[in-house]
């Protein structure tokens, strides 16, 4: 499983790229291979605002749909369109496949560094 | 190869007669530019197209078939022929109803029949299907609320061991979903349910017996329960099939059933339908039936529209040929051969988990109903064979594979209906294929994994269909 | 009494004993007493099959039979290849389920990748799916698919058939979608009504072309207008004549929708019909029901699934879009089988008989004094104005086993018009109701 340094981590299996102002999130690895082959993502739309904790986004694999909750509260700025035509890329390469940048950002103090995270998924 | 493959230009069957009028063509703006392209074969070509798509499909007739909660029992014959009078086929819906006595009796017969069997007061047959009767139920209880006024009840219950389509229908009928738990017998939790219930429950929907194929004895309390809140009580008539004759939905406490004519009532799948989602109500519910409830008696039948009707729920009066072998059926079988159908039912479910358990796992060892649950999640830590694989080896013992995955509360689950059709050699045979597969998992698990491998095509890429998706033919 | 349970009373008393029990009733003895039957159920005894072919059968002879039909008004007695019906009543298409076994599937499931691919070339639309009940809930899932977080009313055309826009109603009435009719002026839509109340709220916009007036509505100016103010146009359309006249496509409709049994389905006092349904490539994901998709199995032979099922019921549960878990797969399968029998050119054979006949009939009805209604043009329906009662019209033409047109509640009638209607058959109407 791979966790990249200098992310930061949600419970649920997200992760976050904090970038001045903004945060990217995306999906972990752990996340994608408990998800398996993904087959579709429904994305939120701009300046939708998102609530830590409740789902933002759902993806789709053959037989199975999961709601992906946000890790942190603010209001979306920008959404990957590309995840929607190759949802595969998840799979391939779950820390460049981010989901959505978000703004005005809020509630982000329950995240995990990436050792955190590490020693969390060990635990399940 | 596809049917367009096949095609030649210029081949043709001869069908219709010269036009014995002057031509007339549409205007111009209205004419169409659009290439149409449509197969050119011959009647030959088309037979024997089609009897390559028959051999590539598996029915009831091709053998067992325990799909458990689709209920694949014989389709007599005798409904095909009935069906097919021309006294039937050849009626236009919006003829005088002087001229349609006998379609109004084939529909009053069998709301007589099926009312009777459910303990319900009246039945629409105008939904087509099961889910398209779970809509109408649905409606039903929103009408009877929306009329008193109680704007405020806007949550339907649903157990967690529901039909996926339950929670799809309450959606679709504009309420909140509230899902609860089952207890670890399959069965409502009470307490629970008290916990939920209160003045914005417009309803429950429950089966009974309910989808692990257990009857829930505290049934009698919990639609009480629903009752007293102010809430109606919804019946999923798709397991009726283990207890007609016994108990009646209506005398359990419920306001609103839907059937299941193409399980129930033996009327052929089709591949997916044509089916007839009948719904049957109390009186409480009767002022918002669908329009055209059939009234009055024999050669004096007419349409009538309930006062507060919710309406139509489709064009005409519902799938009525469907309607016309369903009541074939429970004229033949009559008082004594209905409850004969479901307890042998039962018996055959009870006979098969009883045969298989020393094997595999019973989600539920307790006496069934007319289906029984196999968790197979120990076998799958143990040998890596997981449902689907004993699934797909089943296929290459002549063995239509029970449904897997449902219900979603038994992990690796595998849920047998064998049905009261099947003899009991078929069953002992089927019996020795599971018992056969559960050794080969232990020992050659290998070899499930690649399962099937008679059948015309292999496991099919499902990922990869979905992702990039092909859904038609292109010229 | 009739069964089909097959054991004998040896093979039932040894299964008992396998599962502990002695008697039948005592698979049910752990059920409460207190929800019990007590004496069976009130209902007669069983019947032999010679008995029961007698009871039902008399009930059938029971409806009149008309030979000769001129009315439509949603259902359509065209010709059926005798090849159709064989192929319907082959045993092992009528006794499957729903294809979830692929493997063992692949029959139905080509049948249906079939179907749809024919529904995209009568439509030119991009993607069909296998089927719906019929056309009236094809129309109120074609209105709902449109619906989405923004927009959240439908405008119906008033000019569509009663039957079809209370459907969508019932519908409305469930995802609580708010309906507004476009009224109807001089039997078309009133487009200045149209124009004027497109809103930025209008999600769809539903038409039928030919209305139920059988008069062609002003299909592509509508899609136009409904375009401009950013809401998707849904279009109920007769599939036989979209052969000749312009497909849902070609007049700009997001999804096409209308009730198949044209296609090879008898008319059977309402069902079993079929609803079809396809729409433009990007409304895909709305698109509810199921939906057949090629592929290939683990050695790279093409085969066919049940695909985007996330999109379903089974999966979504309460997020899905619609609640429909079937198609009407055996009626999908007939049209599939007339299709191919017809062909392109003996659809568009049909199609231009059953308008020709229909202009013949108005013709001569005009000569007799009856006024055609219709505002416009016509496909193979129009309305009528009687010179006599509506009822004794009727009566006439039934006395000569004659289903004479629709009577309308305004004293006019729908006459209707197939390549099954004869030239005589024409003017035998013509000849009685001139003596009306």
């Amino acid at each position: 499983m791979n966790v990249v340094e200098g992310l930061m981590y949600s419970k649920d299996h997200e992760w976050v790229k904090f970038e001045g102002d903004i945060a990217i999130i995306g999906i972990t690895d752990y996340a994608q291979s408990e998800l398996g082959d993904l087959v579709f993502v429904n994305l939120p739309e701009v300046d939708d605002e998102v609530k830590v904790g409740e789902a933002f986004a759902d993806v789709e694999s053959v037989k199975a749909v999961s709601d992906i909750l946000a890790p942190i509260s603010g209001v979306v700025c920008e959404i990957n369109e590309e995840l929607l035509d190759a949802p595969g890329s998840i799979n391939e390469s779950a820390f460049d496949a981010w989901f959505v940048k978000v703004k005005d950002i809020t509630d982000k103090d329950n995240l995990m560094d990436a050792a955190a995270y590490t020693a969390y998924v060990e635990s399940l | 190869m596809l049917i367009f493959e096949k095609s030649r230009t210029g081949r043709h069957l001869t069908l219709l007669p010269k036009c014995d009028v002057p031509i007339v063509m549409p205007e111009e703006k209205d004419t169409r530019t659009l290439d149409l392209h449509l197969p050119e074969l011959s009647e030959n070509d088309i037979s024997r197209h089609y009897t390559e798509l028959e051999k590539k499909s598996r029915g009831v007739n091709d053998g067992f078939y325990p799909l458990g909660s689709c209920t694949m029992k014989y389709n007599p014959r005798i409904n095909e022929d009935m069906a097919a009078l021309s006294g039937f086929t050849e009626i236009h819906p919006l003829q005088p109803q002087s001229t349609v006595q006998g379609c109004m009796e084939v529909f009053k017969t069998a709301e007589y029949y099926l009312t009777e069997i459910t303990g319900m007061d009246h039945m629409t047959f105008q939904p087509a299907a099961g889910a398209h009767g779970e809509f109408t139920g649905i409606l039903l209880i929103k009408a009877y609320h929306t009329s008193r006024g109680d704007t405020k009840r806007n949550k339907i219950i649903v157990p967690d061991s529901a039909h996926g389509t339950n929670p799809a229908t309450a959606a679709m009928a504009g309420y909140k979903i509230i899902n609860i738990d089952s207890r670890e017998d399959g069965c409502v939790d009470i307490d629970k349910l008290r916990e939920v219930v209160g003045e914005d429950t417009a309803g429950l929907m429950l089966t009974n017996p309910n989808t692990v194929g257990l009857f829930d004895k505290n049934i009698l309390q919990i639609t009480k329960i629903v009752h007293e809140a102010g809430g109606l009580c919804y019946y999923d008539g798709a397991n009726l099939n283990a207890v007609m004759g016994t108990v009646r939905p209506g005398d359990m406490g419920f306001d609103v059933v839907h059937l299941n004519l193409h399980k129930t009532f033996s009327t052929p799948h089709g591949g997916g339908g044509p089916g007839s989602g009948a719904v049957g109500c109390k009186e409480i519910l009767a002022p918002f039936l669908p329009k055209d409830m059939v009234e009055g008696e024999v050669g004096k039948y007419h349409f009538v529209n309930a006062p507060q009707t919710i309406g139509r729920v489709k064009e005409f009066y519902g799938n009525f040929l469907v309607v016309v072998r369903a009541l074939t059926y429970c004229m033949t079988l009559g008082k004594e051969g209905i409850p004969e159908a479901s307890s042998h039912a039962v018996l055959n479910a009870n006979y098969m988990m009883n045969r298989l358990k020393d094997l595999y796992d019973m989600a539920y060892d307790e006496v069934c109903m007319h289906e029984f649950v196999m968790g197979l999640e120990g076998l799958k830590k143990e040998t890596g064979v997981s449902a689907m694989d004993i699934a797909k080896g089943l296929l290459d013992n002549g063995i239509h594979p029970p449904t897997m995955y449902f219900p979603l509360i038994v992990h690796e689950a595998l849920m047998v209906e064998p049905t009261e059709t099947e003899s009991k050699e078929i069953l002992d045979e089927a019996i020795e294929v599971f018992r056969k597969l559960y050794h080969d998992a232990k020992t050659a698990a290998e070899s499930l994994h690649m399962a099937p491998v008679s059948t015309p095509i292999g496991r099919l890429d499902e990922v990869g269909a979905a992702r990039n998706p092909i859904l038609r033919h292109k010229f | 009494m009739g069964s089909y349970v097959p054991h004998s009373d040896a093979d039932r008393k040894e299964m008992l004993a396998v599962c502990g029990f002695e008697k039948i009733e005592d698979l049910y003895a752990h059920l409460p007493e207190e929800v019990k039957l007590k004496d069976g159920l009130d209902i007669p005894v069983g019947m032999s099959e010679l008995e029961v072919r007698r009871a039902v059968s008399s009930m059938a002879s029971k409806n009149k039979i008309f030979p000769t039909i001129f009315r439509g008004a949603g259902a359509y007695k065209h010709f059926i290849p005798s090849i159709v019906k064989s192929v319907i009543g082959k045993e092992t298409f009528f006794t499957a389920y729903t294809p979830y076994q692929a493997e063992v599937s692949q029959g139905v499931l080509q049948s249906i990748f079939e179907y749809q691919t024919m529904i995209c070339e009568l439509t030119g639309m991009d993607v069909a799916n296998a089927s719906v009940y019929d056309g009236a809930t094809a129309a109120a899932e074609g209105v709902a698919m449109c619906k989405d977080r923004k927009r959240k009313k439908a405008l119906i055309a008033a000019t569509a058939h009663p039957h079809i826009i209370d459907t969508i109603k019932t519908y409305c009435f469930g995802n609580e979608m708010e309906i507004e009719m476009i009224p109807e002026k001089d039997g078309k839509i009133d487009m200045d009504y149209l124009k004027v109340h497109m809103s930025a709220d209008v999600a769809g916009v539903y038409v039928q072309h030919p209305n139920f007036y059988g008069t062609l509505e002003e299909a592509k100016e509508i899609g136009e207008i409904v375009h401009e103010a950013g809401a998707k146009y849904i279009l109920g359309v007769n599939p036989i004549a979209i052969s000749v006249m312009k497909s849902p496509r070609e007049y700009g409709a997001d999804i096409a929708v209308g009730d198949g049994q044209p296609l090879g389905l008898s008319i059977a006092f309402g069902g079993p019909y079929l609803g079809f349904m396809a729409c433009t490539e990007k409304m895909t994901r709305q698109l509810p029901g199921r939906i057949v998709g090629q592929t290939t199995d683990n050695s790279g032979k093409v085969g066919y699934v049940l695909t985007l099922q996330a999109r379903e019921q089974h999966i979504r549960r309460e997020k899905a879009s619609s609640n429909i878990c079937s198609n009407q797969a055996l009626c999908a399968l007939a049209i599939g089988v007339y299709c191919a029998s017809m062909g392109a050119s003996g659809i568009k054979e049909a199609a231009i008989q059953s308008t020709s006949k229909a202009h013949y009939m108005a013709e001569e009805l005009e000569k007799i004094g009856y006024t055609v209604k219709n505002n416009g043009a016509f496909f193979h329906e129009f309305v009528t104005t009687s010179k006599a009662p509506v009822e004794r019209v009727m009566s006439a033409l039934e006395e000569q086993d004659i289903l004479g047109g629709y009577p309308l509640s305004n004293g006019t009638i729908l006459w209707c018009c197939t390549e099954m209607n004869t030239k005589e058959e024409i003017d035998k109407v013509v000849s009685i109701l001139k003596e009306v």
